[in-house]
């Protein structure tokens, strides 16, 4: 197998961060909910909320909501704003006729909103009593999906770290494996592992309740997802030991991330090879196809979900794209540092966002392909500029090698569309 | 606390977000937590807009709790002002500044700004999207409009109009030309295209033009009252509607210029042959309350449909809805309650549903066609070609809308004549790609002892009768069972047989 191309000798690790603040144009992490409650069958995620809340899960699951889906919002009124002790019999209330409503469901979700929090409305405390209330059926949990604390993505961070202190504790040599992964990724992410013969592996979050997800000094944990700070150091807390790696997107991100859960369970060269050599080279092929469109092209990220690091790696190295800025709405060392030591030096790096300014930077440097999100994307369109929706990355099966092509084509799609459509322009007026 | 997944409408800013985006030189500072953006992409992805909405957001977070919003809201909106140099800007809380109480109507007051500041006032807890709109429009025209000057030439504006408005784009292009055609010309049009200058002079004109109550009748009074202005109140949706709506303009206005209604084809369509099948087919309309009434009138009086449930989502209309319905010999729905919607639309089994995407999708459920004839709509009724539903093309429009979801006359027909045919009996499928192909036939299951018991409780459906029930093809099959079912009941009958069946249908022949 033919190796990767050697890390560059500066990588972008300690590279200067533009730090900024400002107006952000991103999504709170309420929208988390949207692919965790597909991943967690039998989980319940109630927000306890505004209309605006109930609002932008509207927007944002499209029609998914119009499948019965496993989230609500408790939409808080006049009254409940009145007096706080009036809201926790309110959400007892809500709370038991949902679970008449649904007994199908285990564990409930109480996630708090910028509203609910500014209220101080302590959903912690309504969590344990309802819990001691609904015992042993279900269990009540709660986390913060507000604007004011969580960006995007982190809704599931502080998802899973809820469910850190509740795991079951384990003596067991175990790999752990954390962030939610579309089942067709993970079946295959298990698949590899098995054939290496680490096992058993368990995962957060499990499919079900009943799975037997636990943690333990003796666990080591890999994250899947970038933006799982808040359960790396709940997890730490636990006993567990992370195992530092880039980010399996691509090729050499999905090989590198293997190799260090492969050397932290003692696997040999030999069976590391003769799993993944296939699987690689199936890679390889499959990227070099899609990524024709892609090479030498400038590509800018806008923040929006932490992946922006990994993925400007992959672009950057197996597709052969010049970042010109990486932007993410957090960036820390013991997860994005791995990623960062492979990113050619080059691109600004800015964590956080001042939205006009970052604007200003974009259209002056006019990248081939600016990736952001979807209240921006159809404007810098109307702008000249190609872009790719930065939501699609988190719902699409983007991980491991077999969606290492399909990846790179997310990318490419725009600009051949683009492409494709000038050229009907340009034929149609020379006509 | 009120459990919901579905909401018919936004919160309120989302409503004064459709205002300063349907304007033009005016500027919105929300103050508002990190997140609130989201509806942003409302405007971006379901309208399609090529620019971002003339909206700035403080997008506060934790960190700033304990510290210094009101200096984050000052600081975004001298910001806003140096980067867009607006000729306006409104100000206002989401539901959650609202809570921290900031005042960002004083706050930009004392900021000194060259241009005006209007405060918005929009409270989040109780009210919603559509007070949202009407009320925004209305601080602004209160702000800017004063009495002028009539303009030399007859003259109206148009009000209401806003973004991510139900076909809003092209009724004021329809109206307009409408109006030209009467010789009156368009003074402001507002606010969809307008800018805070036009909005001073509004006093210009003789009179207004009010298109959607929902998001302009609080300006509409308000000009009434300050300006002398006239306003009308026929909304001109459907044929008769847009003939009312002439007669009301000319007497306003004085104008006797002739209506050329050559491209009206509406009428002759509803009254080709084709279209006697139509006839008593039982709509449930839910919507907004303004196309939900103009279109219960087009169902009745220019469709031939029999209205079999009426209603909508905004509390606002409440009373003028309740007046219409009793017309129609209905009890309204005013809900903003989708299980409701549902449960109702299940009782009355019509055989369409006019409503919104809610709806829509009420009906995939229940297996009942459907027209959207009102907001909220998804990115598909944001059409690229001229569709309004206001004026005679729009009455075009609407005839191909509503007629489209049914099985047409002659297609009826035909399933009628051949409903044992073993192409074309419903379990065969939909009659193309391949779907005709005869499924593999079951093994007919042992006659279930007789008598069978029905869902509907108390009458009891006897195995004949439900064999013969289920010859008569699917679309109108729930309508036979209700109806069989009820005459029943009312007959005293607790068995219903294949005699039961006929008699039923013979009573309630049409």
């Amino acid at each position: 197998m033919t190796e990767h191309m050697p890390p560059p000798a500066q990588g972008c690790r300690n590279t200067p961060v533009l730090k900024e603040r400002g107006q952000r144009e991103v999504f709170c992490g309420l929208t988390g909910i949207i692919w965790l409650h597909r991943k967690m069958q039998d989980a319940f995620f109630l927000v306890v909320g505004s209309r605006t809340c109930a609002h932008l899960l509207q927007s944002a699951a499209g029609v998914m909501i119009f499948a019965e889906p496993r989230f609500a919002t408790a939409i808080l009124e006049e009254s409940d704003l009145a007096g706080l002790n009036d809201a926790h019999a309110e959400l007892d209330r809500t709370v038991s006729e949902l679970l008449a409503r649904r007994p199908d469901i285990r564990q409930l979700f109480l996630v708090g909103s910028c509203p609910s929090e500014v209220i101080k409305l302590d959903l912690g405390r309504a969590a344990e009593r309802l819990t001691v209330e609904h015992a042993p059926r279900v269990r009540v949990l709660n986390y913060s999906g507000s604007g004011i604390e969580t960006t995007f993505t982190e809704g599931e961070d502080a998802c899973l770290a809820s469910m850190v202190p509740v795991l079951p504790k384990t003596d067991a040599r175990e790999l752990l494996v954390v962030g939610a992964l579309p089942d067709v990724v993970e079946d295959q992410m298990l698949a590899l592992l098995d054939a290496m013969g680490i096992g058993p592996v368990r995962l957060l979050p499990a499919r079900s309740i009943d799975a037997n997800t636990a943690v333990g000094s003796n666990t080591k944990f890999a994250l899947v997802q970038p933006f799982l700070g808040e359960t790396h150091d709940a997890l730490t807390r636990r006993g567990a030991a992370h195992i530092a790696a880039p980010f399996p997107f691509g090729d050499e991100g999905t090989t590198a991330w293997l190799r260090a859960v492969a050397d932290a369970f003692d696997v040999s060269d030999a069976t590391f090879a003769a799993v993944t050599d296939a699987p690689r080279a199936r890679a390889r092929k499959a990227i070099a196809q899609a990524s024709d469109a892609l090479t030498g092209k400038s590509v800018f990220f806008f923040p929006d979900s932490q992946l922006e690091i990994p993925l400007a790696r992959f672009l950057a190295r197996e597709c052969g794209m010049l970042p010109v800025e990486v932007g993410s709405p957090y960036i820390r060392d013991a997860l994005h540092g791995p990623d960062l030591d492979l990113l050619p030096e080059g691109p600004t790096i800015s964590e956080g966002q001042d939205v006009d300014k970052q604007l200003d930077r974009c259209l002056a440097a006019r990248p081939d392909l600016t990736v952001c999100g979807l209240g921006l994307a159809n404007p810098l369109e109307a702008q000249g500029l190609s872009t790719k929706w930065a939501i699609e990355l988190v719902f699409t099966p983007v991980h491991f090698y077999e969606q290492a092509g399909d990846l790179a084509a997310l990318f490419a799609r725009s600009l051949k569309r683009r492409a494709v459509l000038d050229r009907g322009a340009s034929a149609v007026a020379a006509e | 606390m009120k459990l919901t997944v579905w909401t018919y409408e936004g919160p309120p800013h989302v409503g004064a977000m459709r205002v300063a985006t349907a304007m033009k030189g005016l500027h919105y500072v929300l103050h508002a937590p990190q997140g609130d953006t989201y509806a942003d992409l409302l405007f971006t992805m379901i309208e399609r807009r090529d620019h971002r909405p003339p909206v700035t957001y403080t997008t506060f977070q934790a960190r700033d709790l304990g510290a210094d919003t009101a200096g984050l809201f000052r600081t975004a909106c001298q910001d806003a002002y140096d980067r867009f140099k607006p000729e306006a800007i409104i100000v206002g809380a989401s539901c959650t500044a609202e809570l921290i109480q900031d005042d960002p109507g004083g706050l930009a007051e004392t900021m000194g700004l060259p241009v005006p500041v209007i405060a918005l006032e929009l409270p989040s807890y109780q009210r919603k999207e559509g007070f949202g709109a009407d009320e925004t429009f209305y601080q602004i025209v209160r702000a800017l409009a004063g009495p002028m000057e009539r303009s030399e030439r007859v003259t109206c504006n148009i009000l209401g109009g806003t973004a991510l408005g139900f076909r809003h784009r092209d009724d004021i292009a329809e109206i307009t030309n409408l109006l030209y055609e009467l010789g009156i010309e368009v003074n402001v049009c507002a606010p969809l295209g307008a800018t805070p200058t036009d909005i001073t002079k509004m006093g210009r004109a003789h009179f207004n033009v009010l298109l959607y109550p929902e998001t302009g009748e609080a300006a509409a009074r308000h000009l009434e009252t300050t300006c002398g202005q006239p306003y009308t109140r026929v909304v001109p949706i459907g044929t008769g509607a847009t003939r009312a709506f002439i007669e009301e303009v000319r007497t306003l206005s004085g104008s006797t210029a002739p209506i050329d209604d050559q491209g009206l084809r509406q009428t002759w369509w509803t009254r080709s042959v084709d279209s006697i099948y139509l006839t008593g087919k039982r709509v449930f309309i839910f919507g907004d309350a303004t196309h939900a009434m103009a279109m219960a009138k087009v169902a009745r009086d220019e469709m031939g449909f029999e209205v079999a449930g009426l209603g909508c989502y905004n509390r606002e209309f409440a009373r003028p809805m309740r007046a219409l319905a009793k017309e129609f010999e209905l009890e309204p729905l005013i809900t903003d309650d989708y299980l409701e919607v549902e449960r109702a639309i299940e009782a009355a089994q019509p055989e369409m549903i006019m409503g919104t995407q809610m709806e829509r999708h009420i009906g995939k459920r229940l297996g009942i066609p459907c027209a959207v004839i009102s907001s909220p709509v998804h990115v598909q009724d944001f059409p690229a070609r001229y569709s309004p539903v206001m004026g005679f093309e729009g009455a075009n429009v609407l005839f191909d809308t509503l007629v489209h979801p049914l099985v047409m006359g002659l297609e009826e027909h035909l399933l009628h004549m051949f409903r044992e045919d073993f192409e074309f009996n419903d379990a065969a499928g939909p009659s193309h790609h391949g779907g005709h192909a005869p499924k593999p036939v079951e093994k007919a299951p042992a006659p279930a002892a007789e008598p069978e018991t029905a869902p509907a409780g108390e009458v009891v459906w006897l195995h004949d009768a439900e064999r013969e029930l289920k010859k008569i093809p699917f679309f109108v099959r729930g309508k036979a069972r209700r109806n069989t079912e009820t005459f029943a009941m009312g007959q005293g009958i607790t068995e219903i047989s294949v005699d039961t069946l006929y008699e039923a249908k013979a009573h309630y022949a049409r």
